[in-house]
């Protein structure tokens, strides 16, 4: 039951290998922003966000440090709450169902939709205890169950060989590259539907990095993957949907390759050939 | 035109330098005040405590024959106070601190309760005492037994256990916290799971100190008429009982009439210092293994 998404991987599989821009349309979506304003007290940080994101593509979220982009992923699993000055207007629909609703429990938002941070962050307990977190907490107990599901998200985020055999071992042991693929693998393990992840590589070395990139273009196969980054040429290498953002607001949003060849807006244009940023 | 004239300088120099080195003195020999009274005080009560501890002063009864007479009662009265404090501190402390910094939402209501808490921790222990008789003592009408001692003196370090697990939970990064609510965690599983585990060693530190604050405590115990005489061991809560730093106290005052009490009560506060020189080693161990881990 829990180890489900095996069943599906095929049909993800066969959907990603002949997926090309014009096919998008037929994904559904994953979020649908409307009209999005956010406030940190009366510093207004995101202007009328009005994007659609595809499921089971990489969309980068890129732009200048302080434009918003960190706190429009936050929003999307409404982790932005935790900041207590926090003001939203507008609609953000995960899956059709808007997630600002009362009646939609954060917790349940958070299941569906994963995150990784921009500095690895395993908790000091064995990386096995970490993997076996997110599963624990939604009440899995079967001992069994738990060892299926560690190595599975170990191997999906492609470190199993490296730590098969130090399961037991405390995750601060592993370098700062293993630390953050043992967190993408927590975050698989509670088997999300979407993963956020908030400039995971700007604390990594190229190696780990590269590695990291490579995990992403496996995981969109099955995954919706939102990421940040202030890397323009990551964003270009693994995307498929880029947004630009700048002072809060989206100056593009289109598909990866005519952002980076063809931009429509002067200021996207000058950002990415590094006029400014 | 230069601004420095060197010869003014070198003229100078050998009082500057000689101030710098009053100066180093005078510092030196305000620690060494402290040191010192500190050595002659532990000389003297080790010297007039010489002979007197042996395994049947920690054994023995009470007794009026200064011979004879042990601890014992004493040593269980301080391990029954702790019995009730611990827990007691324990649970509110620990639970007033998970409330102040992870639900309370900062404001001026969280903001008062902060500084009470502070001003209690400033209170005098004997003002404690008076609350403690009103309440426990004549309130539950308790009497001077093992539940009412335990509880004024839990409700006297609060305020350290409280302080000191406030500081352990702001210690644990708000990256964790993050990891765990990103996973769906509730804030409840977040705090058993990630948080509490992280900031356990600053808590058993904070309540360790706050123990050893309550085994020391006398005025309290005074208060609410913990007896100067007690000859029965305490056998349980609702028990009559006192404690090492009571014993002290009492023998102290009574060694005007038998200058052997001097000794003894030399003996205890031997016993006693020991104690809590155990219990602050521990804390000391517990706080440097466990720092530094993020």
């Amino acid at each position: 039951m829990v180890v489900s998404t095996y069943s599906e991987n095929k049909t993800a599989e066969e959907s990603s290998d002949h997926m090309s821009a014009n096919k998008g349309s037929k994904k559904s979506l994953a979020y649908q922003t409307k009209d999005l304003n956010l406030w940190y007290g009366t510093d207004h940080a995101l202007k009328n966000i009005n994007l659609d994101i595809n499921e089971r593509e990489v969309t980068a979220i890129i732009g200048p440090s302080g434009c918003g982009k960190s706190t429009f992923i936050k929003t999307l699993n409404r982790m932005v709450e935790l900041i207590p000055v926090v003001k939203i207007s507008g609609d953000i629909l995960y899956r059709e169902r808007s997630i600002l609703d009362k009646s939609y429990k954060v917790e349940d938002l958070r299941t569906n939709v994963g995150m990784v941070f921009q500095k690895p962050n395993p908790f000091p307990k064995s990386i096995y205890e970490n993997i076996a977190y997110g599963p624990k907490i939604h009440g899995i107990r079967n001992k069994k169950v738990l060892d299926e599901i560690v190595e599975k998200s170990l191997r999906g985020a492609a470190i199993w060989d490296e730590v098969k055999d130090r399961l037991n071992e405390n995750a601060y042991g592993l370098s700062g590259g293993q630390q953050q693929r043992l967190c993408i693998a927590r975050c698989l393990a509670i088997e999300p539907d979407v993963i956020l992840m908030d400039e995971p590589t700007s604390a990594l070395d190229p190696i780990s990095t590269l590695k990291v990139e490579q995990l992403v273009q496996e995981l969109k196969k099955e995954y919706s993957i939102i990421i940040v980054t202030h890397n323009m040429q990551q964003a270009a290498r693994i995307s498929d949907k880029t947004a630009f953002f700048l002072n809060g607001e989206v100056v593009e949003f289109d598909d990866t390759n005519k952002i980076f060849s063809t931009p429509s807006d002067q200021r996207t244009e000058d950002y990415i050939t590094g006029r400014f940023g | 035109m230069k601004y420095v004239d060197t010869n003014q300088v070198q003229k100078k120099m050998t009082s500057r330098l000689l101030t710098n080195r009053i100066a180093k003195t005078l510092f030196l020999l305000a620690t060494l005040f402290g040191l010192l009274v500190l050595v002659v005080l532990i000389y003297r009560v080790v010297a007039q405590s010489l002979g007197w501890i042996d395994f049947d002063f920690l054994n023995n009864r009470l007794s009026t024959n200064a011979e004879r007479a042990g601890i014992k009662g004493a040593i269980m009265g301080t391990l029954w106070l702790m019995l009730v404090v611990a827990p007691v501190t324990l649970i509110l402390g620990v639970g007033t601190a998970i409330y102040l910094e992870e639900y309370a939402k900062k404001g001026r209501l969280q903001a008062f309760i902060q500084m009470n808490i502070s001003n209690l921790a400033g209170v005098p222990s004997i003002v404690f005492g008076i609350l403690g008789l009103t309440i426990f003592v004549r309130g539950l009408n308790l009497g001077a037994v093992v539940l009412a001692g335990g509880f004024t003196m839990a409700l006297l370090v609060l305020p350290v256990v409280v302080v000191a697990s406030q500081e352990a939970i702001r210690a644990v990064p708000q990256f964790l916290r993050e990891a765990s609510y990103g996973m769906g965690a509730t804030k409840w599983q977040t705090i058993k799971n990630v948080v509490l585990p992280a900031a356990l060693p600053g808590i058993l530190t904070g309540v360790i100190l706050a123990l050893s604050r309550a085994i020391g405590e006398t005025a309290p115990l005074v208060v609410i008429g913990i007896p100067a005489f007690i000859i029965p061991l305490p056998e349980g809560l609702l028990d009559k009982f006192t404690v090492m730093p009571l014993q002290i106290y009492y023998w102290t005052i009574d060694s005007a009439l038998v200058d052997e009490y001097a000794n003894l009560a030399a003996a205890t506060i031997v016993v006693l210092l020991l104690v809590l020189f155990i219990m602050n080693s521990i804390a000391v161990l517990i706080r440097n293994k466990f720092q530094r881990r993020f």
